[in-house]
């Protein structure tokens, strides 16, 4: 290498001229070829070219000047450019001097370099050959460009020699070419890296299973119903009811305790308790079977025999009501329950002074005539009741003893509700009705209730006791009973019956052992708006008619039974002797213990006497005799006291004093109704009542004129 | 003796009763006058019969309820009365019978 800058410098000093013509038309062809390789190769030996002046010592010596400088000699002078500015052209001062003899990109990369590498290890081995040689003539085409003075005459035998160091090169790169390839793999596997696979055995596969024991299994199938459906949200509502009070009250949480433990004990006492209901309902149908032929008769028997004897009528007996314990007391009264048609309440007592001893209540129900529906037990005989019209639950009675109570067949109880003692009102002698009335201005339950030691008291129910006050005391103003020290005090007359007007509360009737009636009012206690000699012997029983307003009937023991009209008091003062007598009078030869007017007319009413038979009479049909007279007690002396009407069926019970309830249905002649035309419209409440009045007042109107004749017997 | 019983004695002396039974919920029966074969076949039967005739009247209407079931037959009348887990069976005689 070290010619070639020798032959640089000499290139340049001679003729710069020549030598770039010559190196720009030789350049294509020498790098082609290569034949310039040997010049440098052999650069020993001096060669001058053939056209090289021949100079002069001094020649040579001669130093020529050259001034170099920056300007560009074929730049432009005078370029003027349009200034906006100014608008006008102007001379630009600043030109570009630069001047560009050559441009070559090159495409040199040296070997180290790290693109250099990429390359190599991008083309591999073979295009590393390519890759030497390339760079030799691009070398080589430099040095060419730097002589410039080489000679034509020398190129032929240059290229001689340049195509034999080619077939050297040719057979010499090998070992580089081997050295590069190792080169190589040092750069690309620096860490010696190498695949290598191999398999190992594989794990013969095994199979293993066990069975355990299965769970235990059933079988369930069920149908549900609507019902049950119905059921389970009813008691999912009552559950979240509950736990809704208990949120609410949390204070009342407690008392539900002890409440509910209380229905436990009480159910899980006696389990078979619970089928009471159940019990009940079939014993009235083992009764129902049992008496069948006496419920089909009740139902639907009429006596035909009726039709051909005119008038008269007859009771045709039913159900026989007895009860073990009542077997030795006498009915003492007889009661119809205002709210069922098939239930009723009788009193058990005794009548004779010598005999009293205990009391009984029992209620009967047409549909178990063999067993009481229920009873109380009283130490003493009870001799009268009342049921409640509206709460029927509740039973006023009188007792022998004087006391009255008050018994409730819902609460459970062996006993009354009230009684009373003879610290608060009880009575010194028996008391012989009782009867309830209007609650009072402050809903408080009230009745009456009339003994014979003359008074007549209003019992009013309060929350936990029963208050009394004398409404009247019975007094006879015209007899008086001489005191031992003569001074002449008034006797207390004995009240035995009493009751109430239908429709003017105030207004009531009592009967008196003396055989008085007294027409009373509330209001006057202390004196009667009328009073009647009515009978000779104590009055039984007092009865306002149903319908008529004045009309009411007496029976007494006198063996009479009359019908009396209550007279106003300007009728009264015309004529004083008229009101002591009766509008009919009735002797049915013996002691009439009851009488009772019917609920279906005005005209029709019952009694019943000692010796055993019961009076059915209809003042519409006959006004003098009975349309049925009949023995009803079973036995000869066993006697009638009391009886009732059925308020919607057409019998009646009676009771007797061997503690027998008799009950009787009566024959279509005693229930004859006032023939309604064909094809008239069903009458109303109103006029039914209106027609009933009527039909007593013109019965009545008759007996008026001639009240003497009116007495039959 | 409670007033059940009493009553039930009741239903027993009336004229033509065969017998009464209480059966409970299962069906079994708990109280009778019959002889055992008797009554667990009546009991059987019976408290089947009377739980579809219940179902019956409850698919129905589900707020109404069976009261009782009475079964004339030619023979005799099976009265049956389910009261809460309780069933009152009484057979009575036919009269005419």
């Amino acid at each position: 290498m070290p010619p070639k800058p020798i032959k640089a410098k000499a290139a340049p000093t001679s003729d710069p001229r020549k030598r770039s013509k010559r190196g720009d038309g030789d350049d294509l062809t020498e790098v082609g070829d290569g034949t310039e390789q040997d010049d440098w190769m052999q650069a020993k030996t001096l060669v001058k070219p053939d056209d090289q002046l021949e100079l002069n010592e001094t020649e040579l010596k001669e130093e020529f000047t050259r001034i170099l400088t920056a300007n560009n000699p074929h730049a432009p002078q005078n370029i003027v450019r349009y200034s906006f500015k100014e608008r006008q052209y102007k001379q630009t001062s600043s030109v570009d001097q630069l001047a560009v003899h050559f441009a070559l990109d090159g495409n040199l990369l040296h070997k180290d370099s790290d693109e250099a590498r990429r390359q190599l290890s991008r083309m591999g081995l073979s295009e590393q050959k390519e890759e030497e040689k390339e760079e030799e003539k691009e070398e080589v085409a430099e040095a060419e460009g730097g002589a410039a003075a080489e000679e034509g005459g020398e190129e032929g035998g240059a290229e001689g020699e340049g195509k034999e160091e080619g077939g050297e090169e040719g057979a010499s790169p090998a070992p580089p070419v081997a050295k590069g390839g190792s080169k190589e793999k040092k750069l690309t596997n620096q860490f010696n890296f190498s695949d290598r696979a191999s398999q190992t055995y594989n794990n013969p596969f095994r199979d293993r299973g066990t069975v355990t024991e299965p769970p235990p299994r059933a079988s369930f199938a069920s149908n549900v119903t609507q019902w049950e459906i119905f059921d389970a949200y009813q008691e999912d509502f009552e559950k979240q009811e509950k736990s809704k009070e208990k949120k609410v009250l949390p204070g009342r949480k407690e008392e539900g305790k002890t409440k509910k433990k209380f229905t436990m004990t009480e159910t899980s006492n006696d389990d078979i308790s619970r089928i009471e209901s159940a019990t009940k309902i079939v014993e009235r149908m083992v009764n129902q079977n049992t008496y069948d032929d006496i419920a089909q008769d009740f139902k639907y028997w009429e006596d035909v025999s009726d039709e051909y004897r005119d008038q008269e009528g007859t009771l045709l007996p039913l159900w026989r009501f007895s009860f073990e314990k009542a077997k030795k007391l006498a009915i003492t009264s007889v009661c119809w329950s205002p709210g069922y048609k098939d239930l009723f309440a009788v009193s058990c007592g005794s009548y004779d002074f010598m005999k009293q001893g205990n009391g009984l209540i029992i209620f009967w129900t047409l549909k178990n005539p063999s067993f009481p529906e229920c009873f109380f037990e009283a130490d003493s005989g009870v001799m009268c009741l009342d049921i409640h019209p509206q709460h029927q639950h509740y039973i006023a009675a009188g007792f022998y003893d004087g006391s009255v109570a008050v018994f409730s067949t819902v609460e459970r109880r062996d006993g009354p509700i009230h009684r009373c003692t003879a610290k608060n009102g009880k009575h010194t002698d028996p008391v012989w009705q009782v009867r309830w009335q209007k609650d009072d201005a402050d809903n408080n339950m009230n009745f009456y209730s009339i003994s014979s030691d003359g008074r007549i008291c209003l019992w009013t129910i309060l929350k936990n006791e029963m208050v009394y006050q004398d409404v009247i005391r019975l007094c006879l103003p015209d007899v008086s009973a001489e005191g031992p020290d003569g001074i002449k005090v008034p006797t207390t007359g004995c009240g035995t019956a009493f009751d109430f007007h239908k429709q003017k509360d105030y207004l009531f009737l009592v009967g008196t052992e003396e055989g008085k009636v007294h027409i009373c009012s509330k209001a006057y206690t202390s004196h009667f708006i009328d009073s009647i000699d009515a009978h000779n012997m104590a009055v039984y029983k007092v009865c306002w008619n149903h319908y008529h307003p004045k009309i009411f009937i007496t029976c007494s023991a006198d063996w009479t039974v009359k019908i009396w009209e209550m007279k106003d008091k300007m009728d009264k003062n015309e004529g004083g002797d008229d009101s002591r007598k009766p509008l009919f009078s009735f002797d049915l030869n013996n002691s009439v213990g009851d009488v009772a007017w019917s609920p279906y007319s005005s005209t029709v009413f019952a009694a019943v006497t000692s010796d055993g038979k019961a009076f059915v009479y209809d003042l519409n049909v006959n006004k003098y005799e009975p349309l049925c007279e009949q023995m009803v007690a079973q036995k000869k002396k066993t006697k009638l006291t009391h009886i009732d009407f059925n308020p919607t069926f057409p019998m009646v019970i009676v009771g007797d004093d061997r503690g027998n309830v008799i009950s009787l249905k009566l024959s279509p002649n005693l229930r004859k109704m006032k023939a309604e035309k064909k094809g008239a419209p069903p009458v109303d409440e109103a006029t039914k009542i209106q027609r009933e009045v009527e039909k007593l007042e013109k019965i009545l109107s008759m007996v008026r004129e001639q009240p003497t004749e009116a007495t039959a017997n | 003796m409670s007033e059940v019983e009493e009553s039930l004695k009741r239903i027993q002396g009336h004229k033509g009763v065969m017998g009464t039974i209480v059966v409970n919920s299962e069906g079994i029966p708990i109280k009778t006058t019959l002889d055992n074969s008797t009554t667990v076949q009546y009991a059987g039967l019976i408290h089947n019969l009377t739980a579809k005739a219940r179902s019956t009247v409850r698919d129905i209407d589900p707020a109404n309820d069976l009261k009782f079931l009475r079964i004339r037959s030619r023979k005799n009348e099976i009265m049956c009365a389910p009261e809460k887990e309780f069933l009152l069976i009484v057979i009575q005689q036919d009269e005419q019978s």
